[in-house]
């Protein structure tokens, strides 16, 4: 049964763990508001990018590039991108789910972020390398990550490779997906994973042949890498928007929730302190009749 | 003239230019080219320098840094790294990051922040080349 002592004990550290979880809502939000920005200001450059090279690769079949080759799928490459700090939700946890779906024996994974990396541990999978970004992804970052992914690829280590991520929808959901990455043609249709650009009428009424300057190896050459660099980039600052959106959330119904149960508490506290003051009163009556 | 180009600069950062246009000229990799309506489907890259724009009769100019430009019939698309409207250029700013960029290639560099550092200094070349244009 507990005493007065102990519910007032309780109270006053559940009212300590309601300031931390409030203090890292207001951590989260403000790191929530950058990560967002950045998230949705890379889109309209990245959804632009997968147009135009939809639309050139479209019907330049005459060119081939070696990122662009598909093979028979034998081992598939993972890029797991996850966050490095837990206290987010259900976050890592709707993530790695999808991850555990793949099959073990034909999957390599690279893992950004602590979390992917300890899944990967844990379950015996195989992991081919770990990487971190940090809290406003740096292109350089993705450059190095896309470089060893790339390398992966053409040393024919993997036939194809996928990033699983979490996409950033709103601060109240987001959801987890696996977006194939190379070879460069699987994205075609992609378009980013936003919401499906049509090509434009033109290109799907002619079947327009492009005309490349200074050639098309040189203007490939140069475009794919950087599209893929763009497109890693932009896949970690949504993981990152992601993150903090769930973690901000995650935060407040955690101050809310200790709030009801400081309130609950202190009825019961109160309830008890009054029933107490009554049984003492009882008392005082009774001895007082008894002595008449 | 008859028609409109459909012109769309797009930065990673934004969406800087979104518009009709009667005419633009592009610093191509290959040197200047200028595009009208109905040009052939053309793929390129760009170089850091200034990007013309004719609308309603009238010109104005862009600072672009590197990218790539794809062309069908009317629409441009130009993505690139840095797009700067010429008024809204600080030359003060430019003329200091143009110093910096100097500076840092005085240094022993590697190979990626080489790269890294060229690339800072084109796009501040190309901001100071646009204003001194405008003058």
């Amino acid at each position: 049964m507990a005493t007065n002592r102990h519910l007032r004990r309780r109270i006053k550290s559940i009212g300590n763990t309601a300031k931390i979880t409030r203090a890292m809502q207001m951590v989260a939000s403000s790191k929530m508001r950058r990560a967002q920005q950045a998230a949705l200001a890379g889109r309209p450059y990245a959804l632009l990018m997968s147009r135009v090279l939809g639309e050139v690769t479209a019907d330049n079949i005459e060119f081939t590039h070696p990122l662009m080759e598909p093979r028979e799928v034998r081992k598939r490459g993972v890029v797991l991108v996850t966050s490095d700090k837990g206290l987010c939700g259900a976050l890592n946890s709707n993530l790695l789910r999808e991850a555990a779906k793949l099959d073990p024996q034909r999957t390599r994974f690279v893992a950004v972020g602590r979390k992917g990396s300890q899944f990967v541990a844990r379950t015996r999978r195989q992991l081919a390398a770990e990487f971190n970004y940090s809290d406003t992804p740096r292109f350089a970052e993705a450059r190095a990550l896309c470089q060893y992914v790339q390398d992966m690829f053409l040393k024919e280590e993997v036939d194809a490779v996928d990033v699983l991520f979490t996409r950033f929808i709103n601060t109240l959901s987001q959801i987890p997906m696996l977006q194939p990455l190379l070879p460069v043609t699987t994205i075609k249709d992609i378009r980013a994973g936003v919401a499906h650009e049509t090509v434009s009428e033109e290109v799907k009424a002619g079947g327009l042949e492009f005309l490349f300057e200074p050639n098309a190896g040189e203007v490939f050459g140069a475009l794919l890498p950087h599209y893929l660099n763009f497109l890693v980039f932009q896949v970690l600052s949504e993981a990152r928007a992601s993150e903090q959106s769930a973690r901000m959330v995650a935060m407040k119904n955690a101050t809310e929730n200790a709030q009801q149960l400081i309130k609950d508490l202190t009825l019961d506290y109160n309830k008890m302190r009054q029933a107490s003051i009554t049984n003492e009163l009882l008392e005082i009556t009774t001895a007082q009749l008894a002595l008449g | 003239m008859a028609g409109t180009l459909k012109l769309e600069i797009v930065t990673p950062e934004a969406v800087t230019f979104s518009d009709d246009v009667e005419m633009v000229t592009l610093p191509g990799s290959e040197g200047e080219m200028g595009i009208y309506p109905m040009h052939v489907p053309l793929m390129t890259q760009v170089v850091a320098g200034e990007l013309i724009v004719r609308q309603h009769g009238r010109e104005f100019m862009l600072a672009i840094g590197d990218g790539f430009v794809q062309i069908t019939g009317n629409h441009v698309a130009v993505l690139t790294d840095m797009a700067i409207r010429a008024e809204n250029i600080d030359a003060a700013k430019a003329e200091e990051a143009r110093r910096r960029a100097e500076a840092r290639l005085q240094e022993k560099l590697s190979g990626e922040e080489l790269a890294a550092v060229n690339a800072a200094l084109a796009n501040s070349l190309a901001q100071l080349k646009v204003t001194r244009r405008r003058r």
